[in-house]
C-alpha cells in the first residue's frame, strides 16, 4: 500500500493567468522566470495562460494570476467569472493592483481621447475609468509592480504551494537605497524622487542607475507607524515644491504617474492640482 | 475548443470575443469561396496619444515604454529619437552604440521568446514551449537562456528588462563601465553558438509552400543593420525619411478592430524581420550571413513561414553585433549630452522587433508635449496578415473547423503580432453558406 501511494503522482494546483487592459508585462515577467519557469510547470498545472499556451482549460483554478484593469463593459463580466473559478485570485501588476497608467484616463473626457485616435470613436467601447480589479472583485494578494518583481512572484507562489500566509516587505525604495549605499539622487543631484512614499520590491532600481524613483510599485506602507498607514505624501510634495521650486503642476504630475490612482497618490496630485489653480 | 466556438456562434462576437480580450477571426465563405476575413484585434484602447499630451517631455520614455511589456525599447527608442530632432540634439559615439547595444538585447530577448516558445511548437505539435520541454528539454533551454543572454544586456543598460529606467532623451541616466559590459561576454559567445544551432535547427522545420507577393517595407541605413536610424524603403521602391512618412502612409479604421490598419498608398504591406533582412542582408555579420547561406534558401525570402528563419538570423546578427560594440566600447565623458528644449515638432521611425515603428511629437516651449502619434508595427502588419489569410484559406476549406482554425492561427503568427494583440489564441468562426 505504501509503495502505491509514493507512486501516484500529487494532484499539481491548477494555475490561470488572465489578461485584462495591460501591456503584457507583468505575463513576461513570468516567462522571464527561465530557468524557474520549466520548473514551475512542473510544479503547477498551468491550466490557462493564453499569451504563452493553446492549451486552455476551463477552471476552477487553484490560483488565479491576473494582470490588467478593467476598462471595457465586458471586462466587468469576465472578471466575475475568472473569481468565481479562482480559489486563490492575485493581482499581478500595477494595472491590476491600481488601474495602471491606463488610469490617466479617469481624469480626462475619454471620448474627447477617443477622438484623438480614432477616426471613428463610435465604434469604441470603453469605460470612462480605468479601474483596479479589487474594485470588482474580492483579492487575496496583490503583488505590486510596473512590471511585478520575478523574485516576489516566485516567492509568493513558493509559500502558497507550501500554505505559508505570504507576507512581502512594504516599507519606502529609500530604504533599499540606505541599504545599497546609493547616493541620494535628491540630496546629491536635486532630482524630484518618489523613493520616500514607493513601496519596494525593484530593490531601488532607478536611484541606482542615477534617476529618480518614479513611483512604479506604488505607495509604500508603514514606515514608523506600521503596516496601513500610508506614506506620508504631503511632505514628499511639499519637499518638491519648496525645496526643488518645482510648481504645482510639476508636483502634480510626479504623483500622477504609473500608480497615479491610488489613494495616497491620487489625493496628493488632487491637492495640487487645487494649488495650481488657486496661483 | 469546440465548446467555445460554439459559444461564439450563440453569442454575439463583439462580446464574447472581447470576454477574452484577445484577438479573433471571422472568415466567411459562400459556395467554397472566400469572401470576408477580418482579424479583429480587441485589445482594449489605452489612449497613450492623448495621455502624453500635457505632460514633460521627459516622462515620455516611462510612459511609452508602457505599450509594450514585450518591446518597451523600441518604444523608447522612437521617442527619444523623435524629440532629438527638436531639440536638435544628436547622439553620436558610444552613446549611439550603447543604444544599439541595448536594442540588440530586446531582438535576442524578444525573438527567442517567439521562436522558442511561441512559434516552435506550431512546427513540432505542441500547445507551447511549455510543453514542448517535456520532450525537447534541450532546445527549450537552449532558448530559454539565449532569451536570458538578451535581458542581461538590457538589464545592465537598462535597469531592468520590462521597462527599462535608464533610456532619455540626450542619452542614459547611467551607462555601464567597461568592465561590466565584459562580464557579459562569455555568455553572449555561449549564445552566438546557439543561435548558430537555432538558425539550422528553424531551417530544418517543414514549411508551407506558399508565396504570397508581398509589399515589404523595412528601414535602410547606410553600412549597417537598420536598429534607430535609416531610410524606410519598400519593395516597390519608396524611399524616405521617417519625416515623409504620413504623406505615404496612412491609418484607416476599420468597424471591427481596436487596432487602425496602416496601409502604404492604400495597400497592404509587411513590415519586421523578414523584411528586414530583404533589404539588409548585405549589412549582416559575415558569421550570419554565412549562417544564412549555409540554410540553402534564397533571398528575397517571401514565404511568411520563414519569418521564424529571419527572426532567428537576426538573434545572430544581434549576439555578433554587441559582442562588436562591447569590444568597440569606451565610456563616454557624461552618460548623456545636454538638451537645450525648444519648440516644435519630430519625428523618428525606428526598428522594434516585429517592424517599424513610428512617432510623431510636437513639444512647446516649456517642453510639454502637445501631440504624439504613434504607429506600432502590429498595426501595420495587420491589413497583410488578412491578405495572408484570404490567400491560404482555399487551401484549407476542407479541414475540420478545428483544424483549419490552428492552421489560420500559425499564419498568424508568422508575424509575431504583438502579444497583447493576436498571438495566441484566435477564434475562428467560419461562416459557410
Ligand atoms: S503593471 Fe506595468 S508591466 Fe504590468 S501589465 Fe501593467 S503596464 Fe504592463
Ligand atoms: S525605483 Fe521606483 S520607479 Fe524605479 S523601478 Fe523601483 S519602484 Fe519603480
Amino acid at each position: 500500500m505504501e509503495r502505491q501511494k509514493e507512486t501516484t503522482t500529487p494532484v499539481r494546483p491548477r494555475l490561470g493567468i488572465f489578461k485584462f487592459t495591460s501591456c503584457d508585462g507583468c505575463q513576461l515577467s513570468i516567462l522571464n522566470l527561465e530557468d524557474d519557469l520549466l520548473t514551475l510547470g512542473q510544479v503547477l498545472d498551468i491550466s490557462y495562460f493564453p499569451e504563452a499556451s493553446s492549451d486552455m482549460r476551463a477552471g476552477p483554478y487553484d490560483i488565479a494570476l491576473v494582470e490588467g484593469s478593467i476598462t471595457t463593459p465586458e471586462d466587468t463580466h469576465r472578471i466575475l467569472s475568472v473569481r468565481e473559478q479562482a480559489k486563490v485570485l492575485i493581482t499581478i501588476g500595477a494595472c491590476a493592483t491600481a488601474g495602471g497608467i491606463q488610469a490617466l484616463r479617469n481624469w480626462a473626457d475619454v471620448e474627447a481621447f477617443k477622438r484623438v485616435v480614432y477616426p471613428n470613436p463610435q465604434y469604441i467601447e470603453s469605460l470612462t475609468a480605468s479601474t483596479p480589479i479589487s474594485e470588482h472583485v474580492r483579492v487575496d494578494f496583490e503583488l505590486w509592480g510596473c512590471p511585478i518583481d520575478r523574485g516576489q512572484l516566485l516567492r509568493l507562489l513558493t509559500d502558497l504551494s507550501a500554505g505559508v500566509q505570504s507576507r512581502l516587505p512594504s516599507h519606502p525604495v529609500c530604504v533599499d537605497c540606505k541599504r545599497r549605499g546609493i547616493v541620494c539622487v535628491m540630496v546629491a543631484k536635486g532630482i524630484p524622487c518618489l523613493g520616500p512614499v514607493t513601496r519596494t520590491g525593484c530593490g531601488a532600481i532607478c536611484p541606482g542607475m542615477g534617476r529618480d524613483c518614479y513611483g512604479c510599485f506604488g505607495p509604500a506602507e508603514g514606515s514608523v507607524l506600521g503596516p496601513g498607514v500610508p506614506p506620508n505624501t504631503a511632505s514628499l510634495a511639499k519637499q518638491f515644491h519648496h525645496g526643488l521650486q518645482l510648481i504645482p503642476v510639476e508636483v502634480l504630475r510626479r504623483f500622477r504617474g504609473i500608480n497615479g490612482s491610488v489613494k495616497p497618490f491620487r489625493e496628493e496630485s488632487q491637492v495640487w492640482e487645487r494649488l495650481g489653480r488657486d496661483e | 475548443m469546440a465548446e467555445e466556438k460554439h459559444k461564439a456562434r450563440t453569442i454575439a462576437i463583439n462580446t464574447i470575443a472581447r470576454v477574452e480580450g484577445e484577438g479573433a477571426l471571422r472568415v466567411t465563405v459562400t459556395d467554397g469561396l472566400v469572401q470576408d476575413v477580418e482579424l479583429r484585434i480587441f485589445e482594449p484602447p489605452r489612449f497613450f496619444e492623448a495621455f502624453l499630451q500635457g505632460r514633460h517631455y521627459d516622462e515620455v520614455t516611462d510612459i511609452v515604454a508602457r505599450i509594450c511589456g514585450i518591446c518597451p525599447v523600441a518604444y523608447q527608442m522612437s521617442a527619444v529619437h523623435a524629440l532629438e530632432q527638436i531639440f536638435g540634439v544628436e547622439v553620436t559615439g558610444s552613446l549611439r552604440d550603447l543604444r544599439r547595444l541595448i536594442y540588440c538585447g530586446e531582438w535576442i530577448e524578444s525573438h527567442a521568446l517567439h521562436v522558442y516558445m511561441l512559434q516552435a511548437p506550431d512546427f513540432l505539435g505542441y500547445d507551447s514551449g511549455i510543453a514542448m520541454a517535456k520532450d525537447h528539454a534541450d532546445m527549450v533551454t537552449r532558448g530559454l537562456r539565449l532569451k536570458k543572454a538578451g535581458n542581461a544586456i538590457m538589464t545592465l543598460l537598462g535597469g531592468r528588462s520590462v521597462h527599462p529606467v535608464s533610456v532619455k532623451v540626450g542619452g542614459f541616466s547611467r551607462v555601464p563601465r567597461r568592465r561590466e559590459l565584459e562580464g557579459l561576454k562569455d555568455e553572449l559567445l555561449w549564445a552566438r553558438d546557439a543561435a548558430v544551432a537555432t538558425v539550422r535547427w528553424v531551417a530544418g522545420f517543414e514549411y508551407p509552400d506558399f508565396l504570397p507577393d508581398s509589399l515589404f517595407v523595412a528601414l535602410r541605413a547606410s553600412g549597417e543593420y537598420p536598429f534607430n536610424e535609416g531610410q524606410i524603403v519598400s519593395s516597390n521602391g519608396l524611399q524616405i525619411s521617417a519625416t515623409e512618412f504620413e504623406r505615404h502612409f496612412a491609418e484607416q479604421q476599420v468597424s471591427y478592430s481596436n487596432a487602425l490598419h496602416c496601409t502604404l498608398h492604400g495597400s497592404p504591406y509587411l513590415v519586421g524581420p523578414l523584411a528586414r533582412l530583404n533589404f539588409n542582408h548585405d549589412h549582416l555579420s559575415p558569421l550570419a550571413r554565412q549562417i544564412l547561406a549555409g540554410t540553402g534558401l534564397t533571398l528575397p525570402l517571401r514565404n511568411p513561414f520563414h519569418g521564424i528563419i529571419a527572426r532567428s538570423v537576426e538573434i545572430l546578427y544581434a549576439l555578433e553585433e554587441s559582442l562588436r560594440l562591447i569590444e568597440l566600447y569606451d565610456p563616454p565623458p557624461s552618460p548623456s549630452v545636454a538638451v537645450v528644449v525648444r519648440p516644435g515638432s519630430g519625428t523618428a521611425c525606428t526598428e522594434a522587433p516585429r517592424g517599424i515603428l513610428y512617432h510623431r511629437y510636437r513639444v512647446d516651449a516649456d517642453g510639454i508635449i502637445r501631440e504624439a502619434k504613434i504607429v506600432p508595427p502590429t498595426s501595420q502588419n495587420q491589413g497583410r496578415i488578412e491578405q495572408d489569410l484570404r490567400l491560404f484559406m482555399p487551401r484549407l476549406l476542407n479541414l475540420p473547423d478545428k483544424e483549419a482554425a490552428l492552421a489560420c492561427e500559425r499564419v498568424i503568427r508568422c508575424y509575431d503580432p504583438c502579444i497583447s494583440c493576436a498571438t495566441h489564441f484566435l477564434r475562428l468562426e467560419i461562416e459557410r453558406e
